[in-house]
């Protein structure tokens, strides 16, 4: 569920095909700059509610969701 | 009743600094800083000091005016850059313009410029002033490592003022700080007592840029909303948005936020870097004098900085 919606707000925020994107998608593999990071872990939070620590956020799709899945309710 | 601006000036040196400029001796490139700041060339002062651009901003926002400086009964100057910790900056303007009553200096980082005038507007409120000059005046310049690529493309030197009197043109305003030093530091001069002990940072800007970034939009986009609702007034009666300019992709990320197009925002960072509390007056000086600005028209003001600390106000023009 989780992954989905990850998936779905990435593609949306970096113009990109959900398909492109999968749980072993490193924050590298998308060529997104520190801002854009910034900007895309921000879509995240008003999207699951949460407050996310941009240092533990991880450095790929799959870690970033287990970050989400841990902190929200 | 509160005041309404009858005048603005503003002031940028004249050496101008490119970006190749600084790729000569830090580890950077004109696509970096364009692709991640926003910046071009910005003014850095090579004599100017912060009275010199405040001086200058002052007597063309009194001739904007058609005033005098005896015309004026109070003076609030922006900095957190200021020449001499005493005098202040506004104490020095006076001299020069030859004005009356008090005046005395703001500090709150970028934000600076919003609370001096949130300041002036207390003394007309209690109608103790006629005309008051408020000024954003920095020289950034001299706080900056130069060796840090990550602040020292940012910033930029210059200094504006606006003139106000009497008059119902300050609809709403909000000021906030967040007091703490994580994320934008920018310590002082240490001074040389053989007595103390302690172990102090460097007396350069310290900036964390995604936590800064992060700051700025929320507190950009929350500010904004909280003001225009105090007034009345939604996003699309807003002539002009003039937003302090700390970093392009601030401002348009706000924009996307606030769901309202760049074409509305002032926008200079381009060409003048981010001059800290006088990027606003700066901005809103150029708007005044291309003839953007109308009688009437709905101007919303934004800032965020240091401290940590935000602020924004709606404007009758």
């Amino acid at each position: 569920m989780t992954l989905e919606k990850v998936i779905e707000l990435l593609a949306e925020n970096l113009g990109m095909e959900e398909s492109e994107i999968t749980a072993d998608t490193t924050f590298e593999d998308l060529d997104v700059d520190s801002l854009d990071t910034v900007e895309i872990l921000m879509a995240m939070e008003d999207e699951f509610g949460i407050e996310i620590q941009f240092e533990e956020a991880g450095k790929s799709v799959g870690e970033l969701v287990s970050y989400i899945n841990a902190h929200k309710e | 009743m509160s005041f309404r601006i009858i005048g603005t000036g503003s002031y940028l040196p004249d050496h101008i600094v490119t970006n190749d400029d600084l790729s000569s001796f830090l580890d950077t490139s004109d696509e970096w800083i364009v692709q991640r700041v926003g910046v071009k060339e910005r003014r850095i002062s090579t004599e100017e000091t912060v009275t010199d651009m405040a001086c200058i901003a002052a007597e063309r926002a009194l001739e904007n005016s058609n005033l005098k400086g005896s015309d004026i009964d109070l003076i609030i100057c922006a900095t957190c850059s200021s020449d001499s910790a005493s005098p202040s900056a506004a104490a020095m303007v006076q001299a020069h313009i030859g004005a009356g009553g008090a005046a005395f200096d703001v500090n709150s980082a970028c934000s600076g410029f919003l609370f001096a005038l949130e300041t002036a507007a207390g003394f007309f409120e209690r109608g103790t002033v006629k005309r008051a000059l408020v000024l954003g005046a920095e020289r950034i310049s001299r706080l900056l490592d130069w060796t840090d690529r990550s602040t020292a493309v940012i910033f930029g030197d210059g200094a504006g003022a606006v003139v106000l009197e009497a008059g119902d043109g300050y609809l709403a305003s909000k000021l906030t700080t967040t007091g703490g030093n994580d994320v934008i530091d920018i310590p002082a001069h240490h001074g040389s007592s053989p007595f103390f002990k302690k172990e102090l940072p460097p007396p350069f800007i310290m900036m964390k840029g995604q936590e800064t970034f992060k700051f700025a939009v929320s507190a950009m986009t929350r500010d904004v909303m909280d003001v225009l609702q105090a007034a009345s007034i939604t996003p699309d009666q807003v002539r002009w948005f003039i937003p302090h300019q700390a970093n392009i992709r601030i401002i348009q990320f706000a924009s996307k936020k606030l769901k309202v197009p760049m074409d509305r925002f002032a926008v200079n960072i381009e060409q003048y870097g981010n001059t800290s509390s006088a990027s606003v007056p700066i901005a809103l000086d150029e708007c005044n004098r291309t003839g953007q600005l109308k009688p009437g028209d709905i101007i919303t003001m934004a800032a965020f900085g240091g401290g940590l600390s935000s602020a924004a106000c709606v404007i009758k023009w």
